[in-house]
């Protein structure tokens, strides 16, 4: 019982001595939450931006073939898919109509895409949130595109894209062949690309293999690698943040190692009278352990709740135009709230311990020194 | 409980241009519950002697013993443990920790024995009862006066209920009045039995009746012991 109680005066005592120096360790709080805040922030929020694009791209085929000319992505003859036959493990293959268009009115590119599961007349087109909001318009309204020979068509806004998809689709376009045709200038006989559906994962390559021994003129994209160049073009975002934070980061580190490195004369002080009363070295220890730890672990806390307040609740408004990356359409979405355990132990190893520990050494060295010199 | 100091030598700074010798081979036998005094000048050595008999310091040379036990060469956690069963200090400058109050600064040395709050809490308010402070237990140190501070630091020292008392200078910030009303209570405390070593110049300490027997120090060398 004398050990608990023991250990509840400790706490208490460092809870008081906290409270005797609260305006510097407020600030030192504020500037430490403030650091987690960022760098949790910008971690949720890619995590989440990868674990999105994972979720969206989780329907989409196996397999895209584009031809290419000269290095180039060139159109694709209708008739590759008869001279695909019959692959084992493909179940199914078509052609697909998609491109960008640049709207003047708004300086953005917008991706002008065949819509597969919808009925479109030629006159009609689905848009994307971010197009609506850009542009101002809702389901009803006109929309007016200037096709390749300069011909202005006006389509009728019949539909906008679920919000729930705007990371992939909030410049997107939705219309008719005919009108996509039309719009762009590809002949009849002619896809963008190619889509191919693959039943077994573990067949993939080996389909994309064949592919490329039998149209050697193609070039087979698979679904893990769109994932992996998201997950790299993520993952760059978030180093180029973290390059732009480090300045605030090195400022902390050295704001804290001055603070943990350097007592205060009146800080030695207060040691030496501690040790001459009575207190052992290993007592003051872990009263200052307890008070890095109380601070440290207070502004992880605060920090993270607020970063994944900022993130999952704010949609990480103050870092969206860097790590979304959109150029004028960006797309505003919910991120599905999720907490990766490895990614909080790095923070949180790499901010709390440390803090803690760069606090501890200078008090080690002050209490295992006699109390009359410390206190003179 | 006896204290007894064999050729004690202390140099500070040893081997380096500033090299200082501030106590020169000091024997002395301090005899328990009586109110012993060092006395002499700024930087004589009183300070440091007291400090090294508290086990504050260590000497650099030389045997201290408190009763059977060899002070010096002790390791650190066990000079802890001494410091906190048998001495009280007082210290020149009080010592007490600002921003705390009165309460809190006079329970700190019981802190790392863990006792039951009840009895802490009472033990500190008979103290404080004892020495006209009740009214002043929430308040914090740094609005006390001279003498209030300097008896909040009699009462810490007193908490946990030590055999030996050790006030270093205890007079030097106090007036005429305090000094004479820090001896009354001195000249209290050795009738209950405790073992009392003050260091001091000042008259009023070295001179009263409280006091038992006075040592002169001059240069860290012993030039006059007196009962």
């Amino acid at each position: 019982m004398g050990f608990f109680r023991k250990q509840r005066y400790l706490i208490d005592f460092t809870l008081s001595s906290l409270s005797r120096r609260k305006g510097k360790n407020l600030g030192l709080l504020l500037v430490y939450a403030l650091i987690v805040f960022m760098l949790a922030s910008v971690m949720l929020f890619t995590h989440a931006l990868r674990k999105e694009a994972g979720i969206i791209l989780q329907d989409s085929p196996e397999i895209i073939l584009q031809r290419m000319v000269a290095g180039r992505h060139a159109l694709i003859p209708a008739d590759y898919l008869d001279r695909i036959g019959r692959l084992r493990g493909v179940s199914e293959k078509q052609g697909r109509l998609w491109g960008y268009f640049y709207d003047p009115a708004v300086k953005a590119n917008y991706t002008m895409m065949v819509a597969e599961q919808h009925e479109l007349t030629t006159t009609q087109v689905i848009v994307g949130a971010g197009i609506a909001r850009t542009r101002g318009i809702g389901i009803g309204d006109y929309i007016t595109f200037r096709s390749y020979d300069s011909q202005a068509f006006s389509f009728q806004v019949v539909d906008i894209l679920d919000a729930n998809s705007e990371l992939v689709s909030a410049d997107l376009v939705l219309m008719s062949e005919q009108a996509y045709r039309r719009t762009f200038g590809v002949p009849e006989g002619y896809f963008t690309d190619l889509v191919l559906k693959v039943r077994n994962p573990r067949e993939v390559r080996k389909v994309a293999e064949k592919l490329s021994l039998k149209l050697p003129d193609t070039r087979p994209i698979l679904r893990e690698e769109i994932l992996r160049t998201y997950d790299s073009i993520f993952a760059w975002r978030q180093g180029i943040v973290f390059v732009l934070l480090a300045g605030a980061v090195l400022a902390f580190v050295i704001f804290a190692w001055d603070k943990a490195s350097g007592l205060s004369a009146e800080e030695k002080r207060e040691i030496g009278i501690l040790k001459a009363v009575g207190w052992e070295t290993s007592d003051v220890l872990r009263m200052k352990f307890w008070e890095g730890a109380i601070i440290s672990l207070t502004a992880f806390i605060f920090g993270y709740l607020a970063a994944y307040a900022h993130v999952f609740y704010a949609s990480a408004s103050l870092f969206d135009p860097v790590l979304k990356g959109w150029a004028v359409l960006y797309p505003e979405f919910q991120p599905i709230p999720f907490i990766d355990g490895l990614q909080l132990a790095t923070l949180f190893f790499f901010t709390v311990f440390p803090y803690t520990v760069a606090t501890i050494i200078p008090i080690w060295r002050a209490s295992i020194t006699d109390p009359d010199a410390v206190m003179r | 409980m006896l204290i007894e100091l064999h050729d004690i030598k202390k140099v500070f700074n040893q081997g380096r241009p500033n090299e200082f010798w501030a106590i020169q081979g000091i024997s002395l036998r301090i005899e328990p519950k009586q109110v012993s005094c060092l006395k002499g000048a700024s930087g004589s050595g009183k300070t440091t002697l007291l400090s090294m008999i508290g086990c504050l310091s260590r000497p650099t040379s030389g045997r201290i013993m408190l009763g059977e036990q060899l002070l010096s060469g002790l390791p650190e956690r066990f000079l802890t443990e001494i410091r906190r069963h048998t001495f009280g200090f007082i210290f020149q400058r009080f010592n007490l920790i600002q921003g705390m109050t009165v309460l809190e600064n006079i329970m700190l040395p019981a802190y790392p024995l863990g006792p039951r709050h009840a009895s802490l809490l009472d033990a500190a308010h008979r103290l404080m009862g004892h020495f006209n402070l009740s009214s002043k237990a929430e308040n914090r140190v740094e609005w006390l006066s001279g003498g209030e501070a300097q008896r909040v630091s009699i009462c810490r020292a007193l908490i946990n209920d030590p055999d030996i008392l050790i006030a270093d200078e205890p007079t030097a910030n106090l007036d005429t009045k305090l000094s004479r009303e820090f001896m009354a209570l001195i000249d209290e405390l050795r009738q209950s039995g405790k073992t009392i070593l003050i260091s001091s110049h000042d008259p009023l300490v070295f001179e009263s009746p409280a006091v038992n027997r006075v040592v002169e120090l001059r240069d860290g060398q012993l030039v006059r012991d007196a009962d």
